[in-house]
């Protein structure tokens, strides 16, 4: 089950922070929207990193079979 | 390059044949019956289409998925993938337990971890946001296992789909298309019915926007009065053939069973066709709905709780006919009242191709009409 745990950040952000949220809708609290951006920010940098599942046996034998069924 | 796959990993198990030495290694005791939908689910977690999952999930993951719509790991997952069986079994963990169909075949391999109970009701409540039984995925689960059995696939056997074979392509070999087509931006379009000329428009407006159309049909499992799936099939090639550009617009099929839970699906069907490659999908009304279960753009709105979804979702309203605009439109572009809108419904519909009548060409184009009454009893009963 997901668990909580604190993150520090200066109180001076926190309080625009609070600010941003108050004036534009859809979140609860400062530390949803933390966790949003970092979630966001987080996706990013790991869709970077992700090789293609694929050998050169694969490929060749997948675009044989795509060019039978007409799909190349 | 293809959208990165779902966690991170384009899960690929080991695919043999049903009398391989892949599968050997149990115990004659330690085999599990599975029904025909299961096994769809087996392969396709097999295949990667339900990456990252390896294999059927443990109590962890399911209790996070219902709490917080993710896996243990933080990763986007709406809908739990369970293997529910019976409590009369002796598996012990790290068990080579072999699945097998209603016909005693071997289906996959699976090292088992453990079992768990689980709560229809909650099941229920927190899935489909109802209790109700006349839902289709409420009956199910109620008519259904309470023992979740759990476990990574260790091989599993290639599955035959028959006359729809050369028509099912997996992740990789469609991440592999979408690279050789050139395409950097796919959206994917999901259907359990035959093209009306609302579908068409709706993939073409999406279309316009990127650089190729997948369109992904589910074959399976579905309610009474939905086309069967050699009908919707046969439509598609119709429409494909007479009014699809070639080269930016592919189909092949996704065997499914769906599970109607409105928005928590469409979050599966996202995280589904990202596997595929895909980088958008297009959403429209009360995607993956049944009654009036859901709010029409429900399926829109949880997308806003996913900033880490890797896919793009397109929201649109609905497209209709507008006999005072004289030609496709929708609540965002037609000022014009539901009198002024063609529309028929599925009763209507299924009324008409069984009295040999076909809707007009403002509906549904005269080529997937011509399909559709090809077939004898085109609707699932
Ligand atoms: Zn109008």
């Amino acid at each position: 089950m997901s668990k909580y745990t604190s993150v520090s950040i200066p109180l001076t952000l926190h309080k625009r922070l609070e600010k941003l949220i108050a004036k534009k809708t859809g979140f609860k609290s400062v530390s949803d929207y933390v966790t949003y951006v970092l979630r966001e920010v987080v996706a990013m940098h790991e869709m970077k990193e992700v090789p293609e599942p694929f050998t050169s046996t694969d490929l060749a034998e997948i675009k044989e079979r795509l060019r039978a069924l007409g799909y190349l | 390059m293809a959208n990165p796959p779902h966690g991170g990993k384009l899960v690929q198990v080991k695919q043999s044949s049903k009398d391989s030495s892949a599968l050997a290694g149990f115990k004659q005791n330690q085999k599990l019956q599975v029904s025909k939908e299961t096994a769809t689910v087996v392969s396709n977690i097999a295949n990667g289409i339900f990456s990252p999952l390896e294999g059927f999930m443990g109590e962890n993951d399911y209790l996070n998925v219902l709490e917080h719509m993710r896996l243990e790991n933080d990763v986007p997952w709406t809908i739990p993938i369970l293997l529910l069986g019976p409590h009369n079994h002796h598996f012990g963990s790290g068990d080579q337990i072999l699945l097998v169909n209603e016909a005693d075949q071997p289906v996959a391999l699976m090292e088992y971890e453990g079992n768990f109970e689980i709560s229809r009701e909650e099941y229920a409540a927190k899935v489909f946001g109802t209790d109700d039984k006349a839902h289709p995925g409420v009956a199910k689960i109620f008519a259904g296992n309470e023992c979740a059995i759990s476990g990574k696939l260790k091989a599993a056997v290639k599955p035959d789909h028959g006359d729809y074979a050369d028509f099912t392509l997996t992740p990789k070999e469609t991440r592999i298309l979408f690279a050789e087509k050139g395409w950097n931006t796919v959206v994917a379009f999901q259907t359990r019915n035959a093209p009306h000329i609302n579908h068409e428009y709706l993939q073409k407006s999406a279309l316009a926007l990127v650089d190729g159309l997948f369109v992904n049909p589910v074959l399976g499992k579905k309610k009474a009065g939905d086309f069967k799936d050699e009908v919707i099939l046969a439509t598609y090639q119709a429409i494909m053939a007479n009014y699809y550009p070639k080269d930016s617009v592919v189909m092949s099929v996704l065997h499914y069973e769906m599970q109607y839970a409105g928005p928590k699906e469409a979050i599966m069907h996202a995280i589904m066709r990202k596997n595929f490659g895909t980088t958008h999908i297009i959403i429209g009304r009360d995607h993956a709905g049944v009654g009036n279960y859901y709010g029409p753009y429900a399926a829109q709105e949880i997308f806003k709780e996913f900033p880490d979804l890797g896919m793009t979702p397109m929201f649109f309203r609905e497209f209709y006919y507008c006999t005072r605009c004289a030609g496709i439109a929708s609540e965002k572009t037609c000022p014009h009242g539901e009198e002024e809108k063609l529309a028929f419904s599925g009763t209507k519909l299924r009324k008409m191709f069984a009295d040999g009548e076909v809707p007009p060409k403002e509906f549904m184009r005269p080529e997937v009409s011509q399909a559709i009454s090809k077939f004898k009893h085109p609707f699932v009963e």
